[in-house]
């Protein structure tokens, strides 16, 4: 199990993958927004994602975990 | 009945036309370009625009002395340096000191970077600019708008319109002239460094910073006091986190309401007559310069600075030492993120970059200082 998590505070901007979604190494999974620039969060490690724990809108601080994969 | 069509005629504006008001028309059409459709520093960019234009209709009279309405804009705003700290005072609100506070060795860089400003005053003497207007032309290197004009409209006012227009259009154009510097000046294998992770900053260092800077810069170099005065209020104001309704109002409305007065003001300074002037080109060639040289002392001090540090910071975060807030840490990042793609700089590129703004601030009221 690994977590994805947010390396840098802004707003969840989109997620690109959905709960069951199986996701590779270096996927793009959620892009933030943080003054006003998009930066894509990538998958750490394969698996299926099992939980994703923001919406699209969310603020998030750095080191919040974003989503769940196993 | 003739008589009138002629009266009509001699007393329209067409007839006093030059071909220098024509140009300038050209010249705010492209800025209009830029702002409408390119989007460069819209905000700024289409009411200098606009102003260029009207003060290029001629008999309109809107820059005479004593009467024109935009000269009233500019001589109680601008001449009576009003605007850029009202300005100042709106990014103090805006801006989160927090990753300066969390490593406040990025003060170097943001120092550090203030190297193009020196370079560029004495190219610019050689050049054959007066010391004042040396300074003037110098202080674009910092790639700040609001100091710029400050320090012009005090030194050489008549330069204003182009040190102000170079200052907006440098920081529009951070994405694509310092990638090239910034590739240029690291390794590969330096753009890829990881941070580490920025140590927490807790409440009260956060409404403490802004304070302490205040004093400490005001008794260090008094003429600095009108834009960090503004600035650190701006930033107490939005730390505090009691006066929410005056941090958005410094943040928003008054910002909103004096970039109006401040973008039609610059414009209108523009004039044929004092615009069409082979000066001008060379204060954007020596802008640019200084801007350049800014990046490039910003990231030789970050590489300076790793040969004594443990943890290596990336030598990137140094070119976000000039002040343009936030874009110069955007591009940072993006170039960070080109070489690995785990790579999130954006905050740590922030650090130099607020501490640009504040170096840029004491490199203008040192030249003040010594020229004014």
């Amino acid at each position: 199990m690994a977590e994805l998590i947010a390396p840098i505070a802004g707003n969840v901007w989109k997620i690109l993958v959905a709960e069951g979604d199986k996701v590779e190494l270096d996927d793009e999974m959620i892009i933030l927004e943080a003054l006003k620039m998009e930066t894509p969060i990538y998958c750490d490690e394969g698996g299926t994602v099992t939980a994703i724990k923001v919406k699209e809108g969310d603020a998030v601080n750095e080191g919040d975990v974003l989503a769940v994969i196993d | 009945m003739l008589d009138i069509l002629k009266d009509l005629i001699f007393s329209s504006g067409a007839v006093s036309l030059t071909g220098g008001n024509i140009v300038m028309w050209l010249v705010a059409f492209v800025l209009f370009y830029l702002a409408i459709k390119k989007q460069y520093e819209p905000l700024l960019l289409l009411p200098i625009a606009f102003g260029i234009l009207v003060v290029n209709l001629p008999l309109t009279f809107l820059m005479q002395p004593e009467h024109g309405l935009i000269w009233f804009f500019y001589h109680y705003g601008i001449q009576f340096d009003i605007i850029p700290p009202l300005i100042f005072l709106g990014l103090g609100a805006m801006i989160d000191f927090g990753p300066l506070i969390a490593n406040p060795k990025t003060l170097l860089l943001g120092a550090g970077a203030q190297a193009g400003l020196y370079v560029t005053f004495f190219a610019a003497i050689l050049f054959g600019f007066d010391l004042q207007e040396a300074g003037s032309i110098a202080i674009i290197g910092g790639a700040d708008g609001p100091t710029t004009i400050y320090l012009t409209s005090k030194l050489a006012p008549h330069l204003l319109g182009a040190t102000a227009v170079s200052a907006y259009a440098y920081m529009a154009l951070v994405p694509i002239i310092q990638p090239p510097m910034m590739k240029l000046l690291t390794t590969e294998k330096e753009r890829k460094i990881v941070m580490t992770k920025l140590r927490p900053v807790s409440r009260l260092q956060k409404v403490c910073f802004p304070i302490v800077t205040a004093m400490t810069i005001m008794l260090v170099v008094p003429p600095a006091a009108p834009l960090i005065s503004m600035l650190m209020l701006g930033n107490l104001f939005k730390e505090s986190g009691v006066v929410e309704r005056l941090t958005n109002a410094s943040a928003n409305e008054l910002m909103n309401i004096v970039t109006i007065f401040l973008g039609l003001s610059i414009g209108a300074t523009m004039t044929a007559s004092t615009f069409l002037n082979p000066k001008v080109l060379f204060i954007f060639f020596l802008g640019l310069f200084a801007f350049v040289v800014s990046t490039a002392a910003g990231l030789l001090m970050a590489k300076l600075m790793n040969l004594f540090l443990r943890d290596k910071i990336n030598p990137l975060i140094g070119a976000a030492g000039v002040s343009a807030v936030p874009m110069a840490a955007r591009c940072v990042h993006k170039v960070g993120s080109e070489a690995n793609r785990r790579n999130y700089l954006l905050m740590y590129a922030m650090g130099p970059n607020v501490a640009g703004v504040i170096g840029t601030v004491v490199a203008a009221a040192i030249l003040l200082k010594n020229l004014g």
